[in-house]
């Protein structure tokens, strides 16, 4: 033991580790007390961006980086245990850091603290949220697979509405004319060397600036931030009140970090990485690509906002989220950090969760999305196995009327719910409705012979949630 | 705090600093020297690397053979595969490229795009309904590309075909970016 203590005495007095790094342990932090809890997530966010960079090492040493090959790379890689689980925690990692950037971000957002003197270190962590983001785009791409494929499309497309150089911009990212084999190479390069080492020249760069200014104090109602006395007051509040941060804080971010890398591991274990699917074929059309969850509310909130709105969203959009962000602390940089004296701070959480939540939640329902493996409709549901309403529930299947319109249970939910269109709309009706279509409908004029046509209003006059005695054997559910 | 304590921390000694007007000068002009030799450097590395990068590789149009013209029946659309304009050697799976071939009369022939013009998804050709439907955000176009209903507002893109000596062939295109 005393052999080991002189050993380091030896080593510290040449490397001088204790004089250069030993403060930068013990400096004194604010007593968060009551709120010392709500101080754990940015840690968090760093422990897992390791996991992360230890894990993506690893799977990087085994993926091939080819268009042609990636897919049957990462099926090796699947098929080996440790690299299953590998990919596991890889993709619950990524979850969290998305979780935890988020949580932090609002933390610091709720509290004020990127009021004076901590307006750097809010741009940096705006900086970092957006690699972040960038970094959970470019991963799941990566996967390679049908998806993967298609989201490189799909981005391509997206930035293309960006005015002015958006068809440049579209293709700078396929790398080329098409989606192909320069492709993935730009958005590996990206996710494994680009985009990490920005994280990581930023990440240095505010943790030097939660140094230089000290972490922020838990904000009191009535003590408002002013510039010029507040750094001599928070010097002499942290000589006086507060606690070295090794180890009287720090022991909370270990402890929170610990729990989160077990919930990584054991979700890792438990459900397991996202299955690969199809290969990357551009020639297989059976695809329905869809994004990972952390962006299915943006995909959802393409398809459900009005037409006219759209280019707005999707460039406008950002654009003006991204300067909230920027000029919040630019020109908020003083004054009250109390969230009950910021009440519209709360308000716009709440609205951004809010909206994130209701577009997540569309986007697991997609009633968007045509269900095109909607099942021709059961003879218990239809009523009878022949005669004109049978037939005309057969072209209400093949025509793709089913895709978009439930029946009693089945199809689609992209229109309305026709399993009582005979108690609501004449016959008539519904064959206006059936020529004219809709906005998000399509006319059928020229697309059904008089026969057909016949038959289809023959079953659809025969929907009723009442069922008349003689369909009162098949009631609907 | 003493200079002598700073020293045994950091191992660095404060220089004493040249004051005189000469001295300024010359610290003035050795730091715009070193400036400019840095930026130099980085611009030597960063230009070609980023010429590099910000390059486009631009593929020529080449035409392909899809089939014999009586593959074809006359008012069926279906899906023909092809090779991309130049594919690399490890592209794989991903050289290929598809659109769907619509034969319109005896030598009239007509290929779409798969790409939905909305936001560039596959779009699928549902025969008997007669229609192209996009499983993304559910568009949905009719047999001669036009916009039937849902978020796309431009009809599907459509590629040059031609047919010589009885083999209709296809003239390839980059990805259209509808912007």
């Amino acid at each position: 033991m005393q052999g080991l203590a002189r050993l380091w005495h030896w080593i510290d007095d040449i490397c001088g580790l204790s004089a250069s790094f030993g403060p930068i342990f013990t400096h004194r932090v604010p007593a968060a007390k009551k709120s010392a809890w709500l101080y754990v997530f940015g840690s968090a966010t760093l422990v897992v961006f390791l996991v992360q960079v230890v894990t993506g090492i690893a799977l990087a040493s085994a993926y091939v980086t080819g268009s042609g090959q990636a897919y049957d790379s990462l099926r090796f890689i699947n098929q080996n245990t440790l690299g299953h689980v590998l990919r596991g925690i890889h993709y619950f990692g990524a979850s969290a850091m998305i979780v935890l950037i988020g949580i932090h971000a609002v933390r610091v957002y709720l509290m004020a603290a990127y009021k004076y003197p901590r307006q750097v270190n809010w741009l940096t962590g705006v900086a970092l949220l957006l690699l972040t983001v960038l970094m959970a785009f470019t991963g799941q791409l990566l996967r390679w697979d049908q998806t993967g494929f298609w989201t490189a499309v799909v981005a391509a497309e997206q930035a293309g509405r960006t005015p002015l150089i958006g068809n440049w911009l579209g293709h700078f990212i396929l790398a080329g004319d098409t989606a192909g084999g320069a492709t993935l190479s730009r958005f590996f390069a990206a996710h494994v060397f680009f985009i990490p080492a920005l994280i990581f020249a930023l990440l240095g760069f505010h943790l030097y600036l939660v140094l230089h200014n000290g972490i922020s104090e838990p904000p009191k109602a009535g003590r408002p931030v002013d510039p010029r006395t507040y750094r001599s007051w928070y010097h002499a509040m942290v000589a006086r009140d507060g606690v070295p941060f090794w180890p009287d804080a720090a022991w909370r971010d270990l402890v929170f970090g610990l729990l989160i890398v077990l919930t990584i591991l054991t979700l890792a274990i438990l459900v397991g990485p996202p299955n690969l699917g199809k290969p990357p074929d551009p020639t297989i059309i059976q695809a329905s690509p869809r994004p990972d969850w952390y962006f299915l509310w943006y995909f959802a909130l393409l398809s459900l906002i009005p037409k006219w709105s759209e280019n707005l969203v999707i460039v406008l959009g950002p654009l003006v989220f991204g300067l909230f962000l920027v000029f919040l602390p630019l020109l908020g940089g003083k004054g009250e950090r109390h969230p009950l004296r910021r009440p519209w701070s709360i308000l716009i959480v709440a609205f951004i969760v809010g909206i994130i939540g209701y577009y997540w939640h569309m986007g697991v329902l997609a009633p968007w999305s045509p269900r095109m493996d909607a099942p021709p409709l059961p003879v218990a549901v239809v009523g009878v196995a022949s005669g004109p309403v049978a037939d005309g529930a057969k072209v209400f299947h093949d025509k793709g009327c089913e895709f978009c319109h439930t029946v009693s249970g089945y199809g689609g939910i992209r229109g309305p719910d026709l399993s009582d269109a005979g108690d609501r709309m004449t016959r008539a009706e519904i064959a206006t409705r059936i020529f004219s279509g809709a906005e998000n409908m399509p006319s059928y004029t020229g697309n059904l012979t008089p026969a057909q046509l016949a038959v289809l209003l023959d079953f659809l006059e025969s929907r009723h949630l009442k069922p008349p005695a003689a369909t009162a054997m098949f009631p609907p559910r | 705090m003493t200079d002598a304590s700073d020293e045994s921390r950091t191992g660095i000694a404060p220089e004493a600093v040249d004051e005189t007007r000469a001295g300024r000068s010359r610290r003035g002009f050795l730091s715009a020297v070193s400036v400019t030799l840095g930026a130099l450097m980085a611009a030597l590395v960063a230009v070609p690397s980023g010429w590099f990068l910000l390059g486009l590789r631009r593929s020529t149009r080449e035409w392909r053979p899809l089939g014999k013209v009586d593959d074809f029946t006359v008012g069926a659309t279906v899906e023909v595969a092809f090779e991309d304009p130049s594919p690399l050697p490890w592209a794989g799976v991903t050289a290929k490229t598809a659109a769907w071939l619509r034969r319109e009369g005896e030598q009239e022939f007509k290929a779409f795009a798969l790409n939905c013009t909305h936001l560039g998804c596959p779009v699928r050709w549902l025969p008997d309904a007669n229609l192209f439907m996009c499983p993304c955000h559910g568009g949905v176009f009719y047999a001669d590309g036009r916009v039937a209903s849902g978020p796309p507002e431009r009809p599907l893109v459509t590629y040059p075909v031609r047919v010589r000596q009885g083999v209709v062939e296809i003239q390839t295109s980059p990805l259209p970016i509808m912007g």
